[in-house]
């Protein structure tokens, strides 16, 4: 019979032998070129070499991975929380031929410090059930336009991508310097019959943040008051019957100047700048083509050391707006539940 | 396998330079035609410009009530090997530190009877074995257990807790963030496995405030390490940093967000003023040699971040300004367990306990859990004199 409730491996098998001598003794660490970590602790140094990674990965990926790991690092290996590769060296000779093999093998080192890191991604329509874009595709496509910011660490400080295909935000997308969000923006068309057969209708009602679905007792089904919808598809998620998928009017917005470090500044929501543009697969140009906008902007004005969000923080958000040339609506005006806070209750401002 | 499929959307994403999601699903595919279809299935996507995954029915595995998530096509007939597709959640390493050994023995489970396509990782944490069918499931427990693994959380359960490189590889971590994340995720095996909440809840673990894990964000418990003493500055490390071209005015004091770090330098000095200084970690993360963080090491306790849906993306709120962490984390357990009765007892389906502290006030909150009320945990006081007194509180 196999166990239950085994909990997870034991880290403190997975660790090599420099770490475990280190463990918790690390006096500080620096990076001799993109890509490479040099930890220094008592017992000498650990060279971590970081690779991009798909995310999206098959078993004999992993195995490629596998063989790089044992040939330069007895194996040892993690994976970061933005999903990158980082082999765990701790012979400084196996650097350099451990970055050759792996961009042989297309694999691009880099991704630390002041950089680009990967792209945190979603499941998109390769296995969600409520995406209103792909997330794999258009974090290949901004990752191959931004590739050289992977490789520099040169900019002004880290900045990072997240991608949720749909409002869920999976992934922490709504903290990021740039957020991709997936959006809907037409209200469920409602299958009565789908809704009668596989739904708790109080539940479906309750769901609703706005109050906008309203039980319909004669139709053992719901209504919605399609004014007071603001597309969020939580519906969909208690019922089937609510369909919230749209391919005409589905895409992407763009919110900017997240972060999660309390370094300088409190973690940060982003805020949205670009409220819509169109699902164009298979690159979606129109989002690749906002996000080096915006991602060139910052580095050519911010000052050194500052966040996306805290250098349009330092300038105001007008002068962003002015700067990158995208057009200030009615859509970036909060009108829902926590709008107060980002009313200007002053008159000091700028043009 | 039927005849080549046409792919030329996809086929367009395995050009560039960063590495190709397609090309990893197209190199599955060759081994599995769950992988092949998949394939087959997102160029329709692609096409279509909607997702073809219906809702999940409920799967599982003997003894478990999550782990598993349910997937099914909305396109059977055309793509049968995707009529069941399920995600399978098995638990990560703390860190996510392993042994190429550990990670073949993974592949060779999921080559033998799922599509052979991963996440690694998920966002919560888990590794994900993305795609087999219902009869599979069972047997694919079996042979991860045997292999030392097991399956994280899903639904209204404890989810996978997880945790920076922490000690591992970190000289910022304040407490051992990975000891604490397998520590909990061994001791809460029931709440992770058997969903019995009003809705799903996650700890996080970051080791210091820069929080890599993005704890503050997402997690609704955010353990974030920092010190209570005062920083310690080396002023030979200084002068080094000078010498080498640091410009500590404008990089470091400028910067510093309570303005508490004096340069001089002229004699190359730098000063603390040690009460002004609220840890945010900026100068040591711009001049790591020359400052060090204080001694007297724990963590801050955070309650509430949430994502978007439903009523706003929350961020996490201090609960606990400072606490050791030391195993057996006997002091943030029980604690954390006032927390989940009061938020089973008190919370709608589908409430995040961020949500519930939010409907019901943190007076309430605090009352309920004995967690004494401190300056900390909000940036000013209330500006309205609504006050819920209680009843002990006035004169009959």
């Amino acid at each position: 019979m196999p166990k239950i409730d085994n909990g997870p491996p034991d880290y403190r098998l997975n660790l090599p032998p420099i770490v475990k001598e280190n463990y918790g003794k690390w006096e500080y660490h620096e990076s001799p070129r993109p890509g490479v970590l040099k930890h220094v602790g008592p017992a000498g140094a650990l060279y971590s070499v970081r690779a991009g990674s798909p995310r999206l990965v098959s078993v004999d990926f992993i195995r490629d991975v596998c063989a790089l790991a044992d040939k330069y690092c007895d194996g040892y290996l993690r994976f970061t929380s933005r999903n990158n590769i980082e082999f765990l060296l701790s012979d400084e000779a196996n650097v350099e031929p451990l970055i050759e093999e792996c961009e042989a093998q297309g694999l691009p080192v880099g991704g630390t410090g002041a950089s680009i890191s990967n792209v945190v991604h979603t499941q998109g329509w390769v296995h969600c059930h409520t995406p209103a874009t792909d997330a794999s595709g258009i974090t290949k496509a901004v990752m191959d336009d931004l590739f050289e910011y992977f490789k520099r660490d040169d900019l002004p400080n880290k900045l990072r991508i997240a991608m949720a295909c749909c409002l869920n935000m999976c992934g922490a997308a709504h903290v990021s310097d740039i957020a991709l969000v997936g959006v809907h923006r037409t209200v469920p068309r409602i299958d009565h019959e789908a809704v009668r057969k596989s739904t708790e209708i109080p539940s479906l009602v309750a769901c609703c943040p706005t109050a906008a679905i309203r039980p319909d007792p004669k139709n053992k089904s719901v209504t919605v008051v399609e004014e007071r919808c603001m597309y969020c598809g939580n519906c969909y998620t208690m019922s089937p019957g609510m369909h919230i998928m749209d391919a005409k009017n589905d895409g992407v917005a763009i919110l900017i100047g997240g972060k999660v470090s309390n370094a300088r500044t409190a973690p940060a929501f982003s805020r949205m700048v670009i409220p819509f543009l169109p699902n164009n697969p298979p690159r979606w140009p129109e989002v690749t083509e906002a996000v080096r906008g915006i991602v060139d902007l910052w580095i050519a004005n911010a000052r050194k050391g500052e966040r996306l969000g805290e250098w349009i923080e330092r300038i105001g958000w007008e002068r962003f707006f002015d700067l990158s040339g995208i057009p200030f609506t009615d859509k970036h005006i909060d009108d829902y539940i926590f709008s107060r806070e980002t009313f200007r209750t002053g008159a000091a401002f700028k043009y | 396998m039927a005849e080549k499929r046409e792919t030329p959307q996809l086929d367009e994403l395995e050009k560039g330079p960063w590495p190709s999601f397609v090309t990893q699903m197209k190199r599955a595919g060759e081994k599995s035609p769950m992988a092949e279809e998949l394939v087959g299935l997102l160029e329709r996507s692609y096409e279509d410009k909607v997702g073809h995954w219906k809702h999940g029915g409920i799967v599982g595995v003997k003894g478990y009530g999550g782990g598993v998530i349910g997937r099914y096509t909305d396109l059977p007939e055309e793509y049968p090997h995707l009529s069941e597709f399920h995600t399978v959640r098995v638990a990560q390493p703390s860190g996510w530190f392993y042994t190429s050994d550990m990670l073949r023995e993974i592949c060779d489970v999921w080559e033998e009877r799922g599509s052979g396509l991963t996440n690694m990782h998920g966002s919560t944490g888990d590794i994900i074995l993305l795609g087999t069918t219902t009869e599979q499931l069972q047997p694919i427990f079996d042979d991860i257990s045997d292999r030392g693994f097991d399956l994280g959380g899903s639904g209204s359960d404890l989810r996978s807790p997880s945790c920076c490189v922490g000690p591992g590889r970190c000289e910022h971590a304040c407490y051992d963030t990975l000891d604490m994340c397998f520590d909990l995720t061994n001791e809460y095996q029931d709440e992770i496995h058997r969903p019995m909440w009003p809705y799903k809840f996650k700890f996080k673990m970051s080791g210091c405030a820069n929080d890599c894990v993005a704890a503050q964000a997402r997690a609704d418990c955010s353990i974030i390490g920092t010190w209570r003493d005062s920083i310690i500055i080396d002023q030979d490390e200084v002068k080094q940093y000078a010498a080498d071209g640091l410009d500590i005015q404008a990089r470091v004091c400028d910067m510093c967000p309570t303005r508490c770090l004096t340069y001089d330098a002229e004699a190359g000095e730098l000063s603390v003023r040690a009460e002004d200084c609220t840890r945010c970690m900026h100068c040591i993360n711009v001049m790591g040699k020359a400052i060090k963080q204080g001694k007297e090491k724990g963590a801050t306790i955070m309650i509430g971040a949430k994502s978007t849906i439903v009523k706003s993306a929350f961020m996490s709120w201090v609960i606990v300004p400072f606490m050791k962490l030391e195993p057996p984390y006997t002091e943030f357990k029980e604690m954390m367990e006032r927390i989940w009765d009061w938020w089973d007892e008190n919370a709608k389906t589908r409430e995040r306990i961020g949500e519930l502290i939010y409907r019901k006030g943190m007076g309430e909150f605090l009352r309920a859990t004995g967690i004494p009320a401190v300056p900390q945990m909000v940036y000013r006081p209330r500006a309205n004199p609504y006050v819920f007194w209680q009843k002990d509180e006035i004169e009959n």
